[in-house]
């Protein structure tokens, strides 16, 4: 090893933490880790999210990037599974050296990489749909939260179903993310003067529904509200159409995605109502919407972006959008950045509540219709509830003391 | 308890005779194949399953409902006798723990083959269109199709009370189930009426997965819960009374769906205290013959 070769190694080095166009080295790339679910049953959102991420920082690059530095986005695939996703998020931040974190769909893998990153203070934004996130305990200066949790999707579905006087059912899965929209659910039915006539919990996974739906019905609801997710939402909801139930009632779902629709097709959610963060049939009305769909249309052969792959294009631009404001990768300036930043990367302005960096934004109500196969026109929008603090659970209910 | 009427009972009442077919057509399949073969089949579940995959890969070429009920269970039943054949024929004589092996480890194949050629996702299934929507029947609306599987789970009972009670193969069924040397001295080649015996049991299972694809749809791990309640049922009739599978699985579909109505924390317990219950009082089963594993 000659004195020279030394002398290079010495400066890749240094180069490694800092931008060295005086050394003729390409400046270090900005690197943002995506842990996902890409095996398991959201394998396929997952995919989306992976897609949406690459064209947001195709973006960012292709714009120049930060003076000439290029962002870098890093795969990893955390089945699904809190444990691996801890560990990927550690091999992300201690061998992969990237800067911040985009991840990840589950409520649970979320909980684990935010544990990491919490440790080793590297910016995280998650992109999984829970309440958990934003209470005070699982907190961090570092730690945002851009999409939709249960409460907002509540408040945003029930305020447009719920009347004074409407008799409310629900039929809640037995477990957090149910139990969690149920409660969503009722306070926003309270609030509105309706009438919660009952609720009937299930097991989670469960096959045949049949056993809950004669008292279901014994309860004469106006509406019934199916708070659980999947495989299970498909399930329950087509069993209680066969029972005719949807004759005398109205079919609520607090989120209705994309992949559930098509996976149980038309007639199965037929007239059903739902939340959802986003739908590309926004675009006739909200421009952001329009450049996102276009992009990914060019770059995805004609395809369209997902409510779930959507949230991560953007998680992702508002970092860069935020690293842009910063000037820099640093993580503490960059956290400031995001704290003050005010975004609209894909359906109107957006921006993160100053006590639990949870992201204030609009949430569309949706309801499905019946489409010829193929088509991807399969939501009416029925209303799209503008971006509010008031649709989300006040700082202090969350047990955060004061602003952070 | 606010609420419960006359009707909703009734209505609950009648859920939980739609639950008990399925059961029955589960457990009518495990306790012949036990009954006759002393084989506990821990791959039922799995036939279960293979007859709801079955089903919908026959679709696909012979888009006929009807024809595919018929030919779902000669499917599924024609490959529980190639199993019979060749894996569990030859461990006969070695006692009961080698095929109860057998069949656990062939569950593991099954499921996972299904997995490589379908895909781990499941699908869901559609019912034709003649036996869509409800029917109203005097407590409320109940759906057509369940309907139809209490209709074919009745007229499959039949069937096979009739074999078993006015064929003469059926009268060999019956002596093999009570005593297989004295059918061998006569002359009779039980080996033949294991095999037709064990594809019967598997097909009737492969009938039940079919019909319950409709239901709640179909994927690779849909046999697991089931087969728990097959064996529940199974054992609380009596391993080897048809009888007896009839009489437990019409009990516990009803007594799980009741169970939802009045303490619906216990409702997936309930069918595990009748067993201990049972078990207690009479450890044959209601209809079981006392020492049959001797």
């Amino acid at each position: 090893m000659t004195y020279l070769a030394l002398l290079a190694g010495a400066a890749c080095i240094a180069c490694a933490s800092a931008p060295c166009a005086a050394a003729g080295m390409p400046p270090a790339p900005i690197r943002i880790g995506l842990p996902v679910p890409l095996t398991g049953p959201y394998g396929a959102e997952a995919q989306d999210q992976v897609r949406n991420a690459t064209l947001a920082v195709r973006e960012f690059n292709d714009s120049g990037g930060l003076d000439g530095r290029k962002a870098e986005l890093l795969v990893r695939d955390d089945r699904l599974n809190p444990a691996e996703a801890a560990t990927r998020a550690l091999e992300l931040i201690d061998k992969d050296h990237v800067h911040f974190i985009v991840g990840s769909l589950s409520a649970a893998t979320q909980l684990a990489v935010n544990n990491v990153i919490r440790q080793r203070k590297v910016p995280y934004i998650s992109i999984s749909q829970s309440d958990a996130i934003n209470e005070a305990a699982d907190f961090s200066r570092y730690t945002f939260h851009e999409s939709l949790n249960p409460h907002m999707t509540a408040q945003a579905v029930g305020r447009y179903v719920f009347r004074k006087g409407m008799r409310v059912a629900f039929l809640t899965a037995d477990y957090a993310y149910g139990q969690e929209m149920t409660r969503g659910f009722t306070r926003v039915a309270r609030e509105v003067g309706a009438q919660v006539v009952g609720e009937i919990r299930h097991p989670l996974g469960a096959v045949d529904y049949s056993p809950f739906l004669p008292r279901l019905m014994a309860m004469h609801p106006d509406v019934l509200v199916f708070n659980n997710f999947g495989r299970d939402n498909q399930i329950s909801i087509k069993q209680a159409a066969e029972f005719g139930m949807k004759d005398d009632m109205k079919f609520v779902v607090p989120v209705l995605t994309y992949t559930s629709r098509v996976a149980a097709g038309a007639r199965v959610y037929d007239g059903v109502v739902g939340g959802s963060g986003y739908y590309w049939g926004i675009e006739s009305t909200t421009p952001s919407a329009r450049v996102l769909n276009e992009r990914y249309r060019r770059a995805y052969d004609g395809g369209l972006p997902s409510d779930y792959g959507s949230m991560a294009y953007s998680a992702v631009k508002s970092l860069l959008m935020a690293v842009k404001a910063a000037g820099s990768s640093d993580a503490e300036k960059v956290v400031d950045a995001l704290a003050n930043e005010r975004y609209d990367t894909y359906k109107g302005m957006q921006f993160y509540r100053a006590c639990d960096h949870q992201s204030v934004q609009s949430v569309l109500v949706i309801q499905s219709k019946a489409a010829p196969p193929g088509s991807r026109d399969l939501f009416t929008v029925l209303h799209v509830a503008p971006a509010s603090t008031g649709a989300l659970r006040s700082c202090a209910e969350l047990g955060h003391k004061l602003p952070h | 308890m606010d609420g419960i009427t006359p009707q909703l009972i009734g209505l609950q009442l009648f859920t939980g005779l739609a639950l008990g077919a399925v059961y029955v057509l589960l457990a009518v399949g495990l306790s012949l194949i036990f009954g006759m073969l002393t084989v506990v089949n821990f791959a039922h579940g799995a036939f279960f399953m293979v007859g709801a995959y079955a089903g919908y890969a026959l679709y696909r070429i012979v888009p006929n409902f009807w024809l595919c009920l018929v030919l779902v269970p000669v499917v599924v039943g024609l490959f529980g006798m190639l199993v019979e054949r060749t894996l569990v024929r030859p461990l006969y004589g070695r006692g009961v723990d080698y095929p109860l092996l057998l069949t656990f480890g062939l569950a593991y194949v099954m499921i996972e083959t299904v997995r490589i050629v379908f895909g781990k996702q499941g699908m869901p299934v559609d019912a034709p269109a003649l036996l869509e929507g409800s029917a109203n029947i005097l407590v409320g609306k109940f759906p057509l199709y369940r309907l139809f599987v209490i209709g074919v789970t009745v007229a499959l009972l039949i069937g096979l009370w009739l074999f078993i009670e006015k064929t003469s193969f059926g009268l060999i069924v019956r002596a093999g189930a009570r005593d297989p040397q004295i059918v061998r001295i006569l002359g009779i080649d039980v080996g033949r009426v294991w095999l037709i015996v064990f594809g019967l049991g598997t097909g009737v299972a492969g009938l039940a997965g079919f019909l319950a694809a409709p239901v709640q749809g179909i994927s690779p791990e849909m046999g697991g819960s089931v087969l728990t309640v097959a064996f529940v049922v199974t054992v609380v009739g009596g391993m080897g009374s048809l009888v007896g599978a009839v009489v437990a699985g019409i009990l516990i579909g009803i007594v799980e769906s009741m169970a939802v109505l009045f303490v619906p924390e216990a409702a997936k317990v309930s069918m595990f205290v009748i067993m201990v219950l049972v078990l207690l009082v009479r450890p044959q089963g209601l209809f079981g013959r006392a020492g049959l594993m001797n």
